[in-house]
């Protein structure tokens, strides 16, 4: 009994640690590529409209309603010991961030990442990977960089726009619901706000961008045979996308927020 | 046989997948400009072989020359460089769904000439015509095509770019009698208009018969037999009469 529990860990350990030697090949064969000729262009472009332009209404929805919730719930709490002219500041220093560059993030990665290890994932099933080696071209160049340079570009855009919404959802809240003066509400909004609060977003949504297209293109591209190994990929993708997003955006914040 | 002769020549290949001997010291010569087929039962290891041919598997141990070059363990760069001369029949199909019958049939051809939106289609068409299909599929996608087209759509993109070396991975596997015959008339019309060496793996001994100059078979890893399609029907080799007569009876564990 003791004996099996010991090689069941024993062959845990020994699997982790494969899939983390593979993890990290796969990863210096894509920095190594990204120096090297033919650049498909197109499909950067492609890749640019699928992950950036197609995502923009579920982020937009996402943040906008974040900041009118944070707005409604921050006025019941800080009503309470009269902060209520808090409220502007702590909405855009909490959207900008860690809610605008999470949200996307975690938004992202539901929607693009699980498309993307599906869709690799089922052309390893069906050959089409070793057919792309059989006609000299190299996957990681053809899948796999457009979607990581098309991930890092994309997301740090996304969540540019997403702060902009988020703040304007906590506006309108405070303004037309709370009956806040709108140019106090402005004015309060960028009292407190430095520079450093939206470049740490945009650091961080680059990162996720890099982490969920780089986690999606090995689950898929790593994926089992069968129907089985296409939806194992996709799980895969999303929750090591996921998880990584939450633990990664602590060690940022406290490597720009040293407390 | 002497080098000049061989085309592709395997020395003492082997390949074990967790302990498993797929291949058990493959030796085999493929004369240049023949058309061989190697048979064997299923999970003998046929297509764990040309994939390590080609380099999708690596080799455990071996020797692999093709065209006069070792290619195991060779870079990358030198890979893609012999894989130009090298055209391949996925089982099946693996034609690109995102793509439309012209970009799948060009695709290769494009990556090595500027090719002009009319000459792309021009090419396209040609090679449709080659596997006998119509013009009007050019914009489809595979998923609208049933499983022979796509057969004959990955035929016409393997030899898109007139390869010296055609691989065909269970051409007829899944296809009816008439289609099977299509393919296999297509293989024979291509491997003589090409001149290009084919090396066939199948377990259909219909299909076999037709395509094969020269056979081979291939049992538990390891070459047990080799020779021109004549001799097939003469040979004494217990293991081959009882695979071409499908005999349930014999040295081969079923």
């Amino acid at each position: 009994m003791i004996l099996d529990i010991v090689n069941l860990v024993g062959q845990r350990t020994i699997n982790f640690a494969r899939n983390i030697g593979a993890f990290s090949l796969f990863t210096i064969s894509i920095v190594t590529n990204s120096f090297k000729r033919p650049i498909y262009y197109k499909l950067i472009l492609k890749q640019l409209l699928f992950i950036g332009f197609y995502s923009l209404p579920v982020v937009a929805m996402t943040t906008f309603f974040s900041g009118a919730v944070l707005a409604l719930q921050s006025y019941t709490s800080f009503s309470r010991f009269s902060a209520e002219n808090s409220i502007a500041t702590v909405v855009i220093l909490a959207i900008t961030r860690e809610l605008g560059p999470v949200l996307a993030g975690l938004m992202v990665a539901g929607r693009v990442g699980s498309s993307i290890a599906a869709e690799i994932a089922t052309m390893r099933v069906t050959a089409q990977i070793d057919a792309l080696y059989t006609l000299s071209t190299d996957p990681i160049k053809y899948l796999v960089l457009p979607r990581v340079i098309a991930s890092i570009i994309t997301l740090p855009c996304l969540v540019l726009i997403g702060d902009v919404l988020g703040v304007m959802g906590g506006y309108l809240v405070s303004v037309y619901k709370l009956d806040f003066n709108s140019s106090n509400y402005i004015l309060n909004s960028f009292k407190y706000l430095e520079p450093i609060d939206v470049i740490s977003g945009l650091v961080k949504a680059t990162v996720f961008g890099g982490i969920i297209s780089v986690i999606s293109c090995y689950s898929g591209y790593c994926s089992d045979k069968g129907a089985r190994g296409v939806g194992d990929a996709t799980i895969s993708a999303v929750v090591n996308s996921s998880v990584l997003i939450l633990i990664s955006n602590y060690l940022i914040t406290e490597l720009f927020f040293k407390i | 046989m002497s080098e000049i002769e061989s085309i592709i020549k395997i020395r003492s290949l082997y390949k074990s997948f967790k302990g498993n001997k797929v291949l058990d010291g493959i030796n085999l010569d493929i004369k240049r400009h023949s058309s061989t087929v190697i048979i064997g039962g299923s999970g003998t290891g046929k297509s764990v072989l040309i994939k390590t041919i080609i380099g999708l598997v690596e080799s455990d141990k071996g020797s692999i020359i093709i065209d006069g070059v070792e290619t195991v363990k060779i870079s990358h760069k030198e890979r893609f460089k012999i894989m130009k001369t090298i055209g391949f029949l996925f089982q099946g199909g693996a034609l690109f769904d995102s793509l439309t019958v012209e970009d799948n049939i060009t695709f290769f051809a494009e990556k090595l000439y500027e090719l002009t939106p009319k000459h792309k289609k021009d090419l396209a068409v040609s090679k449709l015509s080659d596997v006998g299909l119509s013009k009007k599929i050019l914009a489809m996608y595979p998923s609208e095509l049933s499983g022979g087209m796509q057969k004959r759509v990955s035929l016409a993109r393997a030899i898109c770019a007139n390869p010296s070396i055609l691989f065909l991975d269970e051409p007829t596997t899944g296809l009816d009698p008439i289609m099977a015959n299509i393919i296999n008339e297509l293989i024979i019309k291509i491997q003589e208009e090409l001149k290009a060496t084919t090396i066939t793996i199948t377990h259909d001994m219909n299909s076999a018969y037709i395509i094969a100059k020269e056979m081979a078979m291939i049992y538990e890893g390891k070459i047990l037999w080799v020779g021109t399609k004549d001799e097939v029907r003469n040979s004494d080799n217990p293991y081959l009469k009882q695979f071409i007569n499908g005999s349930t009876i014999g040295p081969i564990n079923v």
